[in-house]
């Protein structure tokens, strides 16, 4: 660790694993109601679970993000981070509204939680993804805008690398896509319309821009490849990225009212969105094979290699897999959806975020460069714990979205959606044993933080590699 | 100097521009699949579109990547002033396609043509639109060089920006040699 001001980011990587628990479980308690639909009821109803679930995620990685940024910035900018006081202050800012809002979910029954927090000035609650109360939302707003400016004035007083710009690029587009929550007109098609423009700009869009850069600076870091080559494949990537991704929110418009060009726009364009995905699986494989050094860390490359493999396949194949109009024609909102939504945001922005706090978190306890190689291989094994359990979950899910697909859609004689639930049962029995596994893999994970022991050395690259 | 180097440019301008084709090649296979099954459609609406403008537009093109041609030629023997001089011709052609293509679209606009009339009309407007923000680009990518080369940043032996810069200006014109037969004269 090279400035005392990354230090911040260690509260955030904390409340972000500690949020990450509490949204497993939380995935258990909605998988097991799949198929035990009583479970816990009338305590936690299924669409509360399922609220708290995704909403944990998305405010997790958040937490990641803000960490990762905190930790990667002052180091690339050279220079201390311009408010270490003011990002704690946000950090409990916003670990704080966050929690009352979970507490709000799961206390107050969600009618009543519009009503309190006085949604009827500016509604914008009750869409999925974006169920927050409103003055939640405004806190949002208002500690994205702090971290933006925090983060905006070191970049500015620093040097100037792609690496950091790129970030920061990301995270402002991710604060200023999030403006569009605040939208809700009454018409229904343009209320999808720019919902999208939150969901999908962010998850296919600017974030895929934090993730390269960190992803880059991680690779920086632990493979000593030269900083210009690293750059210019940021540079391919992200433009990649903007090329397919911006046109390709049209996957969004095929069946919402929108005009029928769409249907071609977001085939074409979202059928490419592959391609930056598996660039960054190239470059990552790439710099390791190209490097300079062993990094003493082996587990945070495991981790970087990992979420290029597993975003790729996640994001770029399992998301190809519907993509295209006349597939997705059968296939929207099936549990192939979910098989996708999985896997994508396990493989892009969970490990991504893991991989992170796997390089920087032994620094920021005091370690020279790694942790022991106990704790290491334990963190190695719970990588791959919640790797290949996720990868359970996601074929589960395939199989039961291709069996829904035809039962519900595609036969001659479709039967109804609650008749065919019961029959894909038995993959939902599977998939919440596969979500147990993952969550002893997480569990694992966090056991690894607490297992000493002499540090890992540098084992010196050979030169013929 | 190092003349026989291959590709000429940045290998990571070469991976990008595969890319791009690719785009570009799935937008053409999928209007030519869709013209399959609507060939009275687009022949009739075809018939509607100004090939005399396109093939000024066609002759631009061609000319600014000529001049992009003597550009490179030029500095890889340390003509510095004169590579200049040959990339603000070939920005200027780029130019005039801009302009051309801009005046086309306000007359579509002007008869209440737009993407949702049909569905040649859509293709015509996603390809032609899609390949005009490319051109927009190339006009960036290669004003950035003219200002290096200006400053003095290229030399006989060390000129990989220019070809850079000709190789995705190159990529822009041969899309539109293909685009051009094919949307606006192929029937």
């Amino acid at each position: 660790m090279k400035f005392e001001s990354q230090k911040v980011a260690m509260p955030y990587f904390i409340a972000a694993i500690g949020l990450f628990v509490g949204q497993i479980l939380f995935g258990l308690i909605i998988g097991l109601q799949y198929v035990v639909g009583d479970f816990l009821f009338p305590e936690i109803p299924f669409n509360v679970a399922r609220m708290v679930h995704t909403n944990l995620l998305i405010v997790w990685l958040l937490f990641g993000f803000m960490g990762a940024a905190y930790y990667l910035v002052p180091e690339e900018t050279e220079t201390e981070l311009h408010s270490p006081k003011l990002a704690i202050l946000m950090f409990w800012v916003f670990l704080v509204a966050g929690a009352l809002t979970i507490l709000g979910y799961l206390l107050v029954p969600y009618a009543g939680l519009a009503q309190m927090t006085g949604n009827e000035l500016l509604p914008t609650m009750g869409r999925e993804f974006l169920e927050q109360p409103t003055i939640t939302k405004i806190g949002i707003v208002i500690v994205a805008l702090a971290f933006l400016f925090n983060i905006g004035m070191t970049v500015l007083k620093g040097r100037k690398t792609v690496v950091s710009l790129v970030l920061f690029i990301g995270l402002v587009g991710l604060a200023v896509f999030f403006l569009f929550s605040f939208y809700n007109p009454d018409n229904l098609v343009k209320d999808k319309f720019y919902w999208w423009w939150v969901v999908h700009l962010w998850v296919e869009g600017v974030w895929e821009l934090i993730m390269g850069s960190i992803l880059a600076f991680v690779l920086i870091k632990t493979t000593g490849v030269d900083r210009e080559i690293i750059e210019k494949w940021l540079y391919i990537i992200i433009a990649m990225t903007l090329i397919t991704g911006i046109v390709g929110t049209g996957h969004h418009y095929y069946w919402i009212g929108t005009p029928e060009y769409w249907q071609w726009w977001g085939s074409i364009f979202s059928a490419l969105e592959p391609i930056p995905f598996f660039m960054m699986t190239v470059f990552a494989f790439n710099m390791v094979n190209k490097r300079r050094r062993n990094h003493p860390n082996q587990a945070a490359v495991l981790w970087a290699l990992g979420t290029a493999v597993m975003a790729f396949l996640g994001a770029g194949v399992w998301g190809f897999m519907h993509t295209l109009a006349p597939v997705n024609y059968y296939t929207h909102g099936t549990q192939i959806t979910a098989a996708h939504g999985h896997m994508a945001f396990y493989g892009a922005y969970v490990m991504i975020v893991l991989a992170m706090i796997s390089y920087s978190m032994p620094l920021m306890r005091g370690r020279k460069a790694a942790n022991s190689n106990k704790s290491q291989v334990m963190e190695m094994w719970s990588f791959w714990l919640m790797t290949i359990s996720m990868v359970f979950i996601t074929l589960f899910l395939t199989g039961a979205g291709i069996l829904q697909t035809w039962l519900q859609r595609f036969t001659e004689t479709p039967q109804p959606f609650m008749v065919v639930q019961d029959q894909v049962s038995l993959f939902y029995w599977m998939r919440e044993i596969a979500g147990v596994f993952f969550l002893i893999g997480l569990v694992v994970y966090i056991a690894s933080f607490f297992v000493g022991g002499e540090e890992a050395t540098e084992s010196k690259a050979r030169s013929s590699v | 100097m190092n003349e026989k180097r291959y590709p000429p440019g940045d290998l990571a301008i070469w991976i990008f521009i595969l890319a791009e084709l690719l785009v570009f090649a799935i937008f053409f296979a999928s209007y030519a699949f869709t013209r399959a099954s609507h060939v009275e459609l687009f022949n009739i609406h075809q018939l509607q579109l100004d090939t005399d403008i396109a093939l000024v537009n066609t002759l631009a093109l061609i000319t600014s990547s000529y001049f992009v041609v003597r550009a490179v030629k030029a500095i890889s023997v340390g003509k510095r002033s004169e590579c200049v001089k040959w990339l603000l011709g070939a920005i200027f052609m780029g130019l005039i396609f801009l302009v051309v293509k801009s005046v086309e679209y306000a007359h579509h606009y002007s008869n209440g043509i737009n993407l949702r009339t049909n569905l040649f009309y859509m293709f015509y407007f996603s390809l032609t639109f899609f390949h005009y923000m490319h051109v927009i680009m190339g006009v960036v990518i290669l004003s950035v060089v003219t200002y290096k080369g200006y400053s003095g940043g290229y030399s006989a032996a060390e000129h990989t920006g220019i070809e850079t810069g000709a190789s995705y200006w190159h990529m822009v014109d041969l899309v539109w040699l293909i685009l051009f037969p094919l949307v606006y004269v192929m029937r």
